[in-house]
């Protein structure tokens, strides 16, 4: 239902400040400090345009960092439940995102939505609608072409935006897409037929993907998890920043007998992790935590999604403290 | 939001039994009438388990699907939420959600003689299908249970064993690991693994479902085995660290399997395939 | 950096380590090491572009393994190096430690009381990069303040990474990971991230070498590593310690003798 349009910089300005004004949650990529982050915006002004990848990745817009499940109130042997609203979810748009961002979509809904569905994360998705920046650049750390993305990758977008001259090609991929693109389709003018590809940064691949995974299917016990793992401090940095990073905690907010039950992002990277009460640690060092991040996304979740667990934004690699670089270890079992 | 896979159900505790040490048994009714009539579930099941104010525990469905109107389940105080729930009363309300997991397929193990081995705390996932077991004790051949603990007072479901040791129609054979007898101690002195060698069951059209802690489990599939029983016919449970027990928070990955989804029931078969992750 | 190669060949050829933690190059600047055969010392470097701390790799138990190693450690690893051995996590038979000095010597610490020594008599390296923010810090209000803090700590997203870097951070259990009770909530929000931020720096009451290793491992670029080194400061003004000393003597804050001014618990 691809439908093509132009928009000028200016236009598109004025159709996100016209969105805004409709009341819609703006997130788009800011500067925080030295960083470029997603952040909510009043102005489009102040959105970046001119940066490579942005710190975190857009998955906190249906899977945030902290989450309410429910809330309880004790009396004394009665307990009272209270359901999150799903109407107090405001309509959302990120805006900026990349291709490979708005592919990482795909792995989440997988996991939220198999056998049972996670409602809390469906609302929240079908909440928002993505308008995605197509890449005219790249850094040493992208590797999007290596895992079936690509610069101008439509998947997952509900519009993509390619920069063409003083403007951009705008693909409207989705119903979402074309309503939004209906709240001032002014803005929008005809397709001016600019050549998509002639402005996509050229990114070659850098692994052959079905190597790779055949490499780590026999991989299990070889030793390179050991040595490949030996730098790796044990944060949180690379599944946090991922888009596609799903494990979350369950806690308990308890204040007296009134509470919360909220989720939380983890990381299989976490010692605590898989531990069980009795001191038992199925994977107790970090090499075997390692092969477990690997595994689950080249091999696990292909087998049993049918979909890779990693769109190459590259993100865990630039936020590592030790310069893990995922890149690195899939070309070095490639080879 | 109608279906909120993480909202428990809110259970009244019926009725509290102090089985050994540091263990209770705890039977819930269904707050809510619909869910009281319409709930149902397969034996093997597990559900996630509500302290308010702390959090869930995951313990197996202990009671039979075969007993209507309550779900039982056993615990021992180990950490934060089963210490939480240990200090609940006879009326307090607590939650319930589930049942997850696969089950124990019993349809396939009609007219077959089923051998079960259990060792301490491991015994609730299994009465579940004993009870099953014998309720629909017309479907099933020779029916043997080898139960053991560290010691007399560690044996749960005292008054179960009793009943069943009172059956004809059901071998049980308790056994104390050496030096946790009593003088008037009339079962088995010996670990489990080994007093399954000295029964020494044929393999012949019988099923094995072993439960255990790793390190029963590890000593008496070797005996298993030996006897001649193939992997396809041993059945476990397995347990790991779990949160939302419905696959999304990955806690429970043993490989590319979560104990969660795909099991907690395994075979022997399904075992050897996967790595030494749990 | 030549005749660091060297040793660390002489080393491991030798036998008497096993293993030397250093860095090498990586993808845009040095990152940690691990050399345990000698053809592959020529891999490690030395300058000032290696940050990081790399002291905290001795107490990984998986990695040392019981293994005699050789480490490559800057100044303020140094420091670490000395508190570990302080809080009795090192042993020295076990621990054969290298420095390059500013003039590029390369030395090689035979004991324990040499560390020190060296890190009297060795120029502190100066960190400019901070002194505006600093200077703007302590130009504010303590309201002001408190409103940067708790804006910058609202961002962090709990990934510990600021803990995992840090030598000091070496317990097998840490507070946030205990939950009976639980004292620190262990979700990201504005009120549990100033939680953890503040007992993380009290922790390090004393016991901070202020290498900065937790802010340069931070992800999201929160200057964390200013919170501990003004603790380092407190303890300067407060105990008339400066970091050199505080390394090597009893905790600040645990410690008690019959004549400090506090009369709290007498």
């Amino acid at each position: 239902m691809m439908e093509k349009r132009y928009i000028s910089l200016i236009s598109l300005k004025r159709w996100l400040e016209k969105l805004n004004n409709d009341g819609k949650h703006i997130y788009a990529p800011v500067h925080k400090g030295e960083k470029i982050d997603f952040g909510r915006i009043s102005s489009t002004d102040e959105i970046s345009f001119d940066h490579v990848q942005t710190t975190q990745s857009a998955k906190s817009v249906a899977f945030p960092r902290t989450e309410v499940l429910f809330s309880y109130e004790k009396e004394k042997h009665n307990v009272r439940l209270g359901n999150p609203a799903s109407d107090s979810i405001p309509e959302s748009v990120v805006f900026g995102l990349h291709p490979c961002d708005a592919a990482g979509f795909d792995p989440l809904s997988a996991i939220f939505n198999w056998d049972y569905k996670d409602e809390l994360y469906n609302a929240r998705k079908e909440h928002t609608t993505l308008v995605s920046i197509s890449c005219t650049k790249s850094d040493e750390y992208c590797f999007c072409t290596s895992v079936n993305g690509g610069p101008g990758n439509t998947t997952g977008s509900d519009i993509l935006l390619t920069p063409v001259e003083e403007g951009f090609l705008a693909e409207i991929l989705t119903e979402k897409g074309e309503t939004l693109m209906k709240a001032d389709e002014t803005c929008f003018e005809p397709d001016r037929g600019s050549v998509k590809e002639d402005y996509l940064v050229k990114l070659p691949k850098k692994f052959d993907l079905k190597t790779v995974q055949q490499r780590l299917n026999s991989a299990f016990e070889s030793p390179v998890w050991k040595a490949q793992s030996q730098r790796c401090i044990g944060c949180g940095a690379c599944a946090f920043v991922c888009p596609t990073c799903a494990c979350f905690d369950i806690q308990e907010d308890a204040h007296g007998d009134k509470g919360k039950r909220l989720r939380c992002w983890d990381s299989c990277g976490f010692t605590l992790f898989t531990q069980h009460t009795s001191g038992h640690n199925p994977r107790e060092t970090q090499s075997q935590r390692w092969r477990q991040r690997l595994l689950h996304k080249f091999s696990y979740m292909p087998d049993r999604l049918s979909v890779v667990g990693c769109t190459g934004c590259g993100r865990c690699s630039r936020a590592c403290p030790v310069d893990m670089n995922l890149l690195e270890h899939l070309i070095s079992l490639n080879n | 939001m109608d279906s909120n896979i993480y909202l428990p159900h809110l259970m009244t505790i019926e009725k509290i039994t102090q089985e050994a040490p540091g263990v209770k048994t705890f039977r819930l009714k269904f707050q809510d009438g619909q869910t009281a009539s319409s709930f149902s579930f397969k034996a093997g099941q597990f559900g996630e388990y509500s302290a308010f104010g702390e959090g869930e525990s995951t313990f197996c469905i202990a009671s039979s699907p075969t007993r209507k109107g309550y779900i039982e389940c056993t615990f021992r105080e180990a950490g934060k939420v089963t210490s939480s729930l240990a200090r609940l009363e006879e009326g307090d309300t607590m939650g319930f959600r589930g049942p997850f997991g696969n089950t124990f397929p019993m349809d396939q193990w009609k007219g077959k003689n089923l051998l079960f081995i259990a060792g301490g705390i491991a015994l609730p996932p299994m009465r579940c299908v004993i009870w099953n077991s014998l309720d629909t004790r017309e479907s099933f051949k020779d029916i043997t249970i080898v139960y053991g603990a560290r010691s007399v007072v560690d044996l749960v479901y005292k008054h179960e064993l009793e009943e069943w040791n009172l059956r004809e129609d059901v071998r049980l054979v308790t056994t104390v690991d050496p030096g946790g007898d009593t003088p008037d101690w009339k079962g088995e002195v010996g670990f489990v693994p080994s007093v399954v060698e000295k029964l020494s069951p044929s393999p012949e059209n019988t099923i094995a479902i072993v439960c255990g802690p790793p390190v029963m489990i590890k000593f008496t599939f070797p005996v298993l085995h030996k006897l001649g029983f193939a992997p396809e016919n041993i059945y476990t449970t397995l347990e790991n660290r779990m949160k939302c027990g419905v696959g999304k928070c990955g806690r429970c990955n043993v490989g590319k399997l979560y104990v969660c989804k795909d099991g907690p029931v395994f075979t022997g078969a399904q075992l050897q395939e996967l790595p030494a992750e749990y | 950096m030549d005749e660091l190669r060297k040793k660390a060949t002489e080393l491991l050829q030798s036998g008497d380590v096993q293993m030397v933690i250093g860095y090498e190059k990586g993808t845009k600047g040095p990152r940690p090491c691990f050399i345990s055969v000698p053809e592959e010392a020529h891999k490690l470097i030395f300058d000032e572009q290696c940050t990081g701390n790399l002291a905290v790799y001795l107490t990984h138990k998986d990695l040392i393994a019981g293994q005699k190693v050789a480490i490559t450690a800057s100044y303020f690893a140094l420091r670490s190096i000395l508190r570990l051995f302080t809080e009795n996590q090192l042993q020295a038979d076990r621990l054969v430690v290298l420095t390059v000095s500013v003039d590029k010597q390369l030395i090689v610490f035979t004991a324990v009381d040499d560390i020190a020594a060296y890190l009297q008599s060795a120029p502190v390296p100066k960190r400019e990069d901070d002194a505006a923010l600093i200077a703007r810090l302590e130009a504010i209000s303590r309201e002001e303040r408190w409103a940067f803090w708790t804006e910058e700590l609202s961002k962090c997203f709990k990934c510990y990474a600021c803990r995992a870097a840090c030598p000091m951070c070496y317990c097998n259990k840490c507070i946030v990971e205990e939950n009976r009770p639980q004292w620190i909530q262990p979700w990201a929000s504005t009120l549990a991230n100033v939680e953890w931020h503040i007992n993380r720096a009290m922790h390090m009451t004393g016991r901070c070498s202020d290498c900065g290793a937790c802010g340069a491992a931070c992800p999201l670029g929160l200057p964390i590593h200013l919170l501990t080194r003004r603790i380092v400061q407190e303890v300067q003004e407060n105990f008339g310690i400066g970091a050199n000393e505080a390394v090597q003597k009893d905790n600040v804050l645990s410690t008690f003798k019959p004549e400090d001014k506090e009369n709290f618990i007498r």
